[in-house]
């Protein structure tokens, strides 16, 4: 029989007491992470139901089918979500594929050198920008310079605009975090520059590119200074034409040309005005705007998790 | 001085008996090729040729430069900024030289494909691995894909096992099918010669083997170049061997005589286990 051994590995060190106190630790430190969050959860939670109390209620097809008008019960946000919609739409149109393209030549075609390197930093700059200075030079350029008027495509492009940093910027992080191994692969089975982006870093980078996308649009839809600045209509009591006909080429693009107003304007309209049916008003059409953006959110993750199985 | 350095123990398994070596073609010439990772020389004054239709192995302790010089077949090097190449690797029938800076990258992973370390698939279907070198190369009519790609697992060993899931997912497999699936991608556009970065290094021992036999089988229809750490691999597997130390070409000669009686002591050294 052997016998136990008696001596400790480690002379004058109370192992126990330190086992006990990194436990004290970690209990502190949940505890008050815990707290902190409760209390900002309960703010926001606060704020959501409060805009829900009142703005709920006021929610019904009427509201939603309805131009806006003097009096307040009859007042709807009909113009309002489709313009907004309209806007997103051309934002959309306009922001992805040009961050995208932006993103790809920086991180795979532009040379690296100093020049890359100032375009890298502005472009990461550019993201935090306060949205007003993008509706002063949408102003200038778009509205008064071309001549376009306070249109959908302006606020899309000037909306575009606000965004492509924050497209530019994921498209980059997305491509950057595929793994060498695949570029390795596909470049040693002679695959030339477009066909790897083509075929192998883009399917991959979807995932990361399309997050940034819905990022940027959410920035998007809830924008009321650039939109304001440009000179959008706070009172429009008809809608664009409809973006399909039924006689050829079913497809028109008129709307892009015809004034408009969206959600927060129109929010930001209701809540100016003294009379307490419009405050209502107001919060109902938030709850929409929420809704819109919840709803963009839910098919990002959908997409997401389309992409992600069918990759696995 | 004890036994061991003496008498090597590494001896040439007679299952690949020693082929007339030497007077196989020569499928590449490497004359005084250096590289440089931006200032640090990596690689210096190697000389040696490849043979066609035949294996050969770069040996080496680590950090002696053998997966550089591989990856300089193929310019892999040209990936990342700051590299540079010095003499030549020249191809043959072609008579191009590889590492030159006026043949363009591409071109030369046209003619010589690679696999690497770690299995890398793409994260699409097996058909989709296989067919890629294909369709990068234009080929996209359906029956002749559908063609190569059945060779190429044929070839890699790994056709019963996937001929049923070809539309599924190549991650889905294990480390060893999925190395023997990146086998089958380099080898099914028919490459002139096929580069083996340490293939088996992430595998376990059994699929560590099949890659050894299937390597002994592709040997009479194309040219291999195999990188190893695993010295019995490299005795098994090759015609020829190379051995590597800092940077540079202590030795090339046919295997069989690298392991038994090497004219250099520190491939002696190497091989009998006494550094690396």
């Amino acid at each position: 029989m052997s016998t136990e051994v008696s001596k400790s590995s480690v002379e004058g060190i109370d192992e126990q007491r330190l086992v006990q106190k990194a436990n004290r630790q970690d209990l502190r430190f949940a505890v008050t992470g815990f707290l902190v969050l409760v209390v900002a959860m309960a703010a926001l939670l606060a704020l959501v139901a409060d805009f829900m109390i009142d703005g709920v209620p006021r929610i019904s097809v009427d509201f939603l089918t309805n131009f806006p008008s003097r009096r307040p019960d009859q007042a709807g946000i009909l113009s309002a979500w489709v313009g907004t919609v309209l806007v997103m739409l051309t934002t959309a149109a306009l922001a992805v594929p040009i961050g995208m393209a932006a993103g790809v030549y920086l991180e795979e075609y532009a040379p690296k050198n100093w020049m890359t390197d100032i375009i890298e930093i502005n472009v990461t700059n550019l993201a935090g920008v306060p949205s007003i200075i993008y509706g002063l030079l949408a102003l200038g350029l778009f509205v008064q310079t071309l001549r376009l008027g306070q249109t959908i495509l302006v606020a899309g492009m000037t909306l575009a605009l606000l965004i492509l940093p924050i497209i530019i910027v994921a498209t980059r992080e997305a491509l950057r975090s595929i793994p060498l191994e695949i570029r390795e692969a596909a470049y040693g089975l002679g695959a030339d520059k477009w066909q790897v982006v083509r075929m192998y870093l883009l399917p991959a980078a979807r995932p990361g590119i399309l997050t940034g996308a819905i990022v940027g649009m959410s920035r998007a839809i809830g924008e009321t200074a650039p939109i304001i600045t440009i000179g959008a209509l706070t009172f429009i009591a008809f809608l664009p034409p409809a973006p399909l006909q039924p006689e050829p080429p079913f497809i028109n693009f008129e709307w892009l040309n015809s004034p408009f107003t969206v959600l927060p304007i129109q929010m930001f309209n209701w809540i100016s005005r003294p009379q307490a049916g419009f405050h209502v008003a107001a919060a109902a059409a938030g709850v929409i705007l929420l809704l819109l953006t919840l709803l963009m959110n839910g098919l990002a993750i959908y997409i997401r998790y389309k992409i992600r199985r069918g990759q696995k | 001085m004890d036994e061991k350095t003496q008498v090597p123990v590494v001896q040439p398994t007679t299952e690949t008996p020693a082929k007339p070596a030497a007077e196989s073609p020569i499928r590449a010439r490497v004359v005084d090729l250096g590289f440089f990772y931006g200032e640090k020389q990596a690689l210096k004054g190697l000389n040696f040729v490849v043979h066609d239709c035949q294996v050969t192995a770069l040996i080496g302790p680590s950090g002696c430069g053998k997966s550089t010089l591989l990856r300089a077949f193929n310019r892999m090097h040209d990936l990342y900024p700051g590299n540079r190449y010095q003499g030549e690797i020249i191809l043959y029938p072609e008579k191009i030289n590889v590492v030159s800076p006026d043949v363009d990258p591409m071109l030369v992973r046209l003619k010589i494909g690679m696999v690497f370390q770690k299995p890398n698939p793409f994260p699409k279907s097996i058909y989709e691995n296989v067919a890629a070198g294909l369709w990068v190369r234009g080929i996209r009519k359906r029956s002749i894909v559908d063609e190569r790609v059945e060779l190429a697992l044929r070839q890699a060993a790994l056709w019963d096992e996937v001929k049923d899931r070809l539309r599924t997912s190549a991650y889905g497999l294990s480390g060893g099918q999925q190395q023997r699936l990146c086998i089958a991608r380099a080898l099914a556009p028919e490459p002139e010669m096929l580069l083996l970065d340490e293939p088996t290094s992430a595998l376990d021992p059994i699929a560590t083997s099949r890659i050894e036999e299937l390597i002994a089988e592709l040997a009479p229809m194309v040219t291999v170049v195999i990188v190893t750490h695993n010295m019995q691999q490299a005795a098994r597997v090759s015609d020829h061997t190379a051995f590597m130390y800092l940077g540079e070409l202590i030795e090339f000669d046919i295997t069989s005589k690298i392991f038994t009686t090497p004219s250099d002591r520190r491939t002696q050294d190497y091989i009998t286990g006494r550094f690396g």
